[in-house]
């Protein structure tokens, strides 16, 4: 079967793939993406747009690390974005906080942070705010918050531009796109490389792939002997009417988006592959928001939604090279948001083993296959 | 200048009632919607999006949120989802609500 004229196959054309294959693309590669169809899951079009460190990898030193040099790369490579696209990304990055009514949260989660600056040490710093002392500096707060946690690192994007954004960076770097090609099998071709079969019964070659396809890549990880298994975890998202003004903070459930609107969010429930939104929980998100900030009691929330996280076991990254296929990489994480700098840049040179590439082994899948020996 | 409005009313003959539109007296027909009476009264702009841009009701069925207008105050509402009463004072909205409720301008 032809090989195609690409060098590298993505398959998943969510910010996770798209980012990528930008990375491969700039790195001299040909590059083709195959994307998926408009009704599977997709969390690169439902997400909260955080470009977040505070409180990741406070219990695995590698993934603070990775996500640290993340949101330090993050303003070149919304630059870089900016001089291929033209496109604005609304990225900011002065800081953000996080909110608590229950002390226990607030001491449990400020503990944490304790152990991320131990990992992180001058790369990071925080602070922990009792509740009376966060009026005095924003008086818009509620009563009922008891404490706040602030990192001055951590800031916000557009994620939906961010997509738009990765799609037409990969086009203008000769990279193809392909919508509606879910690549529904994939076998070792006799001749090396892969033969792939789309869901219309389409067959193409592939030299070399990566899979990046979320929650649709499951049943391929397996066909190419990877043990990851990722789950969707469901997340829940209002936003409100616009405002004509700017929110006095970021936090990592409310948000404002660059146009005007407030987005709440934050919810975590394990129901499977159902990205519908519940009444309760959207009560819920709008208590808590009116609870940190009481003036948003009277902000009409204009559209509510559900979007399906893409969560490994343990909730790290996944970089692995397939054990059984050489040429054969899988890439999948939550928070691809914030990690899309490095997904464009430096994995490309894990993709590619050069001499440079970062040490991914501790994001390599075999610490699921120990987790289970133990 | 003003804008002639290029929406044909319906002939049939209905209750008129009165409202207001940035202070000027306007007639509409009981049981339109807000926006179907601005649409009917001009052909102007009924308000300038955050960014200065003109807008008017484009849907007619709740979802766009281009026929936003001040209602008795209140900023932000959706013109084509609420019924003309008589005496309602209606306003032009010149760009989005304020936290604390007001408008903008
Ligand atoms: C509610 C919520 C809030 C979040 N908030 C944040 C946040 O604030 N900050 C942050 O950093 N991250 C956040 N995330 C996580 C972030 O959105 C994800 O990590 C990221 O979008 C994952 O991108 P992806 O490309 O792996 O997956 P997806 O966006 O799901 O994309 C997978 C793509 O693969 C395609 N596909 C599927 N199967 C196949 C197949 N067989 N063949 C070809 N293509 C296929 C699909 O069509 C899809 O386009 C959030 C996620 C959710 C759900
Ligand atoms: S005209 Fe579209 S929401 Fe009113």
């Amino acid at each position: 079967m032809a090989r195609g004229t690409s060098d590298i196959t993505v398959i998943g054309g969510g910010v996770v793939g798209l980012a990528t294959a930008l990375g491969l693309l700039r790195a001299g590669r040909r590059v083709t993406v195959l994307d998926g169809s408009d009704s599977d899951f997709r969390a690169s079009q439902g997400n909260f747009g955080l470009v977040w460190l505070q409180g990741k990898g406070a219990g695995f030193a590698p993934y603070a690390a990775w996500t640290r040099d993340a949101v330090a790369a993050w303003p070149g490579f919304a630059a870089t974005l900016g001089d291929l696209t033209g496109l604005d990304l609304a990225l900011d990055q002065s800081g953000g906080f996080e909110f608590f009514t229950d002390p226990a949260e607030f001491q449990d989660f400020a503990a944490a942070l304790e152990r991320q600056q131990a990992h992180l040490g001058n790369r990071f710093t925080h602070e922990v705010i009792d509740g009376d002392d966060l009026r005095r500096s924003h008086p818009q707060i509620g009563p009922d918050v008891v404490g706040a946690t602030f990192c001055p690192l951590d800031g916000h994007v557009n994620p939906l531009r961010l997509l738009r954004a990765l799609r037409a960076a990969v086009r203008s770097l000769g990279g193809h796109i392909r919508a509606d090609a879910g690549v529904r099998g994939i076998a070792a071709a006799s001749g090396g490389g892969f033969d792939l079969t789309l869901h219309t019964g389409e067959t193409l070659g592939a030299a070399r792939v990566v899979l990046c396809a979320g929650l649709g890549g499951a049943d391929l990880a397996a066909e190419l002997g990877f043990a990851t298994r990722v789950r969707p975890q469901r997340g829940e998202l209002l936003i409100t009417e616009k405002l004509g003004e700017r929110l006095p903070f970021l936090s990592s459930t409310i948000r404002q988006v660059d146009e005007g609107g407030v987005q709440i969010g934050g919810t975590k429930a394990e129901v499977g592959p159902d990205d519908r939104e519940t009444l309760d929980v959207m009560a819920g998100l709008a208590r808590h928001a009116v609870k940190v900030l009481p003036a948003l009691a009277d902000v009409r929330v204009v559209r509510a939604w559900g979007a399906l996280r893409v969560m490994t076991p343990d909730g790290y990254p996944v970089y692995a090279r397939s054990p059984r296929h050489p040429g054969a990489c899988l890439v999948t994480c939550h928070s691809g948001i914030t990690l899309a700098p490095l997904h464009a840049s430096v994995l490309a040179d894990w993709i590619e083993n050069t001499e440079t590439a970062p040490d991914l082994e501790a994001f390599d899948e075999n610490r699921f296959a120990l987790s289970d020996a133990a | 200048m003003k804008i002639a409005s290029r929406f044909l009313t319906r002939p049939d003959a209905v209750r008129t009632v009165m409202v207001s539109l940035d202070g000027e007296p306007v007639a509409a027909r009981a049981g339109d919607s807000v926006a179907a009476a601005l649409l009917a009264h001009s052909g102007d702009a009924s308000r300038q999006s955050g960014k200065g841009a003109p807008r008017t009701a484009f849907c007619m069925m709740g979802i766009c949120f281009d026929c936003l207008v001040e209602v008795d105050g209140q900023p932000n509402c959706q013109g084509c989802m609420i019924t003309v009463r008589d005496g309602m004072v209606l306003r032009r909205q010149r760009g989005l609500r304020k936290l604390d409720g007001s408008a903008n301008a």
